[in-house]
């Protein structure tokens, strides 16, 4: 059987199962959309502005991904655009960078966290240096799409944080996104910027719904951090999956009368820290919340910026809520293991214990 | 397009058949004078013994994929239609021989004395995999996609170093074996291992079970050359076997690692068979293949050809397939009770076993978590 047959006999299969398609959300304004749909709603209209926009990653087709991110999109672009690949990443990521060099403009996909470590040096000794090994002469617009994080019950290589790997490494950009509305404009943004973006989706915020303005314009360029909240006695810095613990941490504080201002970085690398100077100028507290392992994460960077650029403005020694220097454990045990509402507002505490 | 292996280039061997098989769907035996002579001291005890394996399997596959469905197990990856591939294999090994599976050879791991409970505790999150390697030879369950293949060639090469092969001596000499699927064999660890193998001449098989997906992705997608043509490449012989019949893949099984004991190196056996189940409990099929093709398959079904062969030849009789069926009930009763009793790790845990000693660093975070959890119980306590 040909693959347009199958394809063909599959859309009978499922006719009766057929949804509405991000396409037809797109004709409204305004659509009610989880980061999923809304990743995929930024893909398609990425790929609708440029003909260079290519999809590639495993199971992506058909099944429009495992998380369904890509869902429709080999069907609507076609299987040159849309590209079932064999199931390699380092030939994933490695043939995306020869797609780039001749112009494309590929996104991959990169099933989960663990999986990316196939690739990892298609990504670290290629895609980061290319531009500077060129001397500027040749750029490799990719985006990696990779979901992360824990929290979903899942089995080993299915819950990881790897993101700073990627944002230790000089060449590559490394951006995460917290929210539908995010999601939307940040996957185009990454795919517009010339530079190879690792582009990391929360998993566990996948199914979180929000109103997005398809048709608007996107209130901050890509690599800027977001206050979400503001306050006034303590900051709270995180991003991706943690930021609706940290929000959510914040309403807590709250009834207990203590105001926390949440900054989500959105971007790791380059770090945007002037909102969080700024805030810790006013407060003199840091709280940076993260799943990933402590030791040499996102947060001992920050932690160091800010002593660097605040420090006689802090009352306390920034605190740092994260994931424990372990492998990341069983499923069982995870809910221990991942920064929670209680363990932010504990480390909250901590910093007017000084 | 025509591939030549190594065994056609060197001229005499003849050419391989497309598919050895032993055993047709409707349990006929099929006549082959070299595959026969392979297992010409299998007792009728042999192939009752198997059968029982493969209806143990299926059924612990059944109800793992039952306590998935009631939220017992977080996932299962189900080997339903893969248990001759599996039994097969697996029954050839010997006491010396160790294996390095993937995430889905439930039926190898059961030939090899692992408790099935094990394999529920790693899917229900409570662990990784707390069999024993080193006593039951089966390693540790390989989720990322290929990586054991180097493990197991590796492993091969100790045993070499340790001149356990080529004496003759069948209880010493070793093989390895390394299973993957079809999708793995896109991967770069896969092919490295292949190179590996090859030039060290070390004494594994690799098995493949082409069960024709790698989750929503056909065949096609990995390969344009049947996979056991591949071994041809890297300089050592490949055969393609019905992973659905349990006595061809036992026979092809023995002589790829009798090969590897004899110190005459690697072989790659891919077993041609069918993911009869969805990739994993989290996955729906209906997406990318058709009915169709599952329905031709069922019809190929590996234990219903052995039950047609025994009662065939008079190898069983009714109260035998009874008693199969009451143990393996009895065994499904078991581990849906004792998979609910599987203790939850205790959050500190978490720390023990990321060193051989732990660190001070992971010492003070181990303390300062035991004091934070401590510190809501003196608030209930309050
Ligand atoms: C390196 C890596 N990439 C991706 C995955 C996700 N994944 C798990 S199983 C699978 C398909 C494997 O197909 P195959 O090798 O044919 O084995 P099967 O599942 O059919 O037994 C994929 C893509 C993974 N586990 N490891
Ligand atoms: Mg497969």
């Amino acid at each position: 059987m040909t693959t347009t047959d199958s394809t063909q006999a599959l859309a009978a299969d499922r006719a009766a199962t057929s949804r509405t398609s991000a396409s037809s959300a797109q004709k409204s304004a305004s659509a009610n959309l989880n980061v999923i749909k809304a990743i995929n709603a930024g893909l398609r209209r990425s790929m609708e502005n440029d003909v260079k926009v290519l999809v590639m990653g495993e199971d992506v087709g058909k099944l429009g991904g495992v998380f369904r991110v890509t869902d429709g999109l080999q069907k609507d672009f076609g299987e040159d655009r849309v590209i079932d690949t064999p199931l390699a990443e380092s030939g994933i990521v490695g043939t995306a960078i020869g797609l780039a060099l001749r112009g494309y403009r590929p996104v991959c996909e990169i099933q989960f966290d663990g999986f990316v470590m196939p690739a990892f040096d298609q990504i670290v000794s290629q895609v980061a240096k290319m531009h500077f090994r060129s001397g500027g002469r040749l750029r490799l617009p990719i985006v990696i799409r990779i979901p992360y994080g824990g929290s979903i019950g899942a089995v080993e290589h299915h819950s990881e944080s790897p993101e700073a790997y990627f944002a230790h490494t000089p060449g590559l950009k490394v951006v995460t996104c917290s929210n539908p509305v995010d999601a939307y404009w940040m996957i185009q943004q990454a795919i517009e910027l010339d530079d190879p973006v690792v582009f990391f989706e929360p998993k566990r915020r996948y199914y979180e719904k929000a109103d997005v303005d398809l048709d608007g314009s996107p209130d901050l360029p890509l690599e800027s951090a977001r206050v979400v909240v503001p306050g006034t006695d303590a900051t709270v810095a995180t991003y991706g999956p943690m930021v609706k613990t940290c929000l959510d941490a914040a309403s807590a504080a709250a009834e207990d009368g203590r105001s926390l201002e949440v900054i989500d970085l959105r971007t790791l690398s380059p770090l945007d820290l002037t909102s969080v100077y700024d805030s810790v100028r006013r407060t003199g507290r840091l709280v940076m919340v993260h799943e990933a392992q402590r030791t040499l994460g996102i947060g001992a960077e920050v932690a160091a910026r800010v002593t660097e650029e605040c420090f006689y403005s802090l009352e306390a020694p920034v605190q740092r809520v994260t994931g424990y220097d372990t492998p990341y454990p069983p499923a069982r045990v995870e809910e221990e293991y991942l920064p929670d509402l209680d363990r932010v507002l504990d480390a909250v505490d901590r910093t007017f214990g000084f | 397009m025509t591939v030549e292996t190594v065994a056609d280039a060197a001229g005499g061997a003849p050419p391989e058949p497309e598919l050895v098989q032993l055993l047709t769907p409707e349990g006929q035996r099929v006549a082959n004078d070299h595959y026969d002579a392979l297992i010409a001291d299998i007792t009728g005890d042999d192939v009752r013994g198997m059968y029982r394996d493969l209806v143990l399997a299926r059924r612990v596959d059944s109800e793992a994929v039952a306590l998935q469905r009631q939220g017992e197990l977080g996932l299962w990856a189900s080997l339903l239609g893969q248990e001759a591939a599996q039994v097969g294999s697996a029954r050839a090994l010997r006491q010396q021989d160790h294996v390095f599976p993937t995430y889905r050879e439930h039926g190898v791991a059961l030939c090899c004395g692992v408790d099935p409970l094990r394999l529920l505790a790693l899917f229900r999150g409570v662990d990784q995999g707390l069999w024993d390697p080193n006593e039951t030879r089966f390693h540790l369950y390989t989720i990322v996609v290929g990586a054991q293949t180097l493990h197991a060639t590796g492993y091969a090469m100790g045993v070499q170093r340790d001149g356990a092969i080529g004496t003759g001596d069948p209880d010493r000499d070793a093989a390895v074996i390394a299973y993957f699927g079809d999708g793995a064999s896109s991967q770069g660890d896969v092919n490295e291992s292949f190179i590996w193998a090859s030039v060290t001449n070390a004494p594994v098989v690799f098995f493949c079970q082409n069960n024709q997906w790698a989750i929503s992705e056909p065949l096609e997608r990995q390969t344009r050359v049947p996979l056991y043509r591949r071994a041809g490449g890297f300089g050592f012989p490949g055969v393609r076997v019905d992973g659905n019949d349990v006595l061809a893949c036992l026979a092809v099984t023995r002589e790829a690692l009798q090969r590897a004991r004899d110190g005459e190196g690697p072989t790659l056996v891919e077993a041609f068979t069918y993911r009869m189940g969805a990739h994993t409990t989290t996955d729906d099929p209906t997406r990318y293949r058709l009915n169709a093709d599952l329905e031709h398959w069922k019809l190929k079904d590996p234990i219903e050809r052995v039950r047609a062969y025994m009662i065939r030849g008079d190898l069983a009789d009714q109260a035998f397939l009874d008693e199969v069926e009451a143990e393996s009930e009895q065994l499904a009763v078991h581990l849906r009770a004792a998979c609910r009793e599987l203790p939850d790790p205790t959050p500190t845990s978490i720390f023990d076993h990321v060193y051989v000693e732990p660190t001070p660093d992971l010492v003070a975070q181990r303390d300062a978590m035991t004091a934070y959890l401590d510190s809501f119980a003196e608030e209930v306590a309050r």
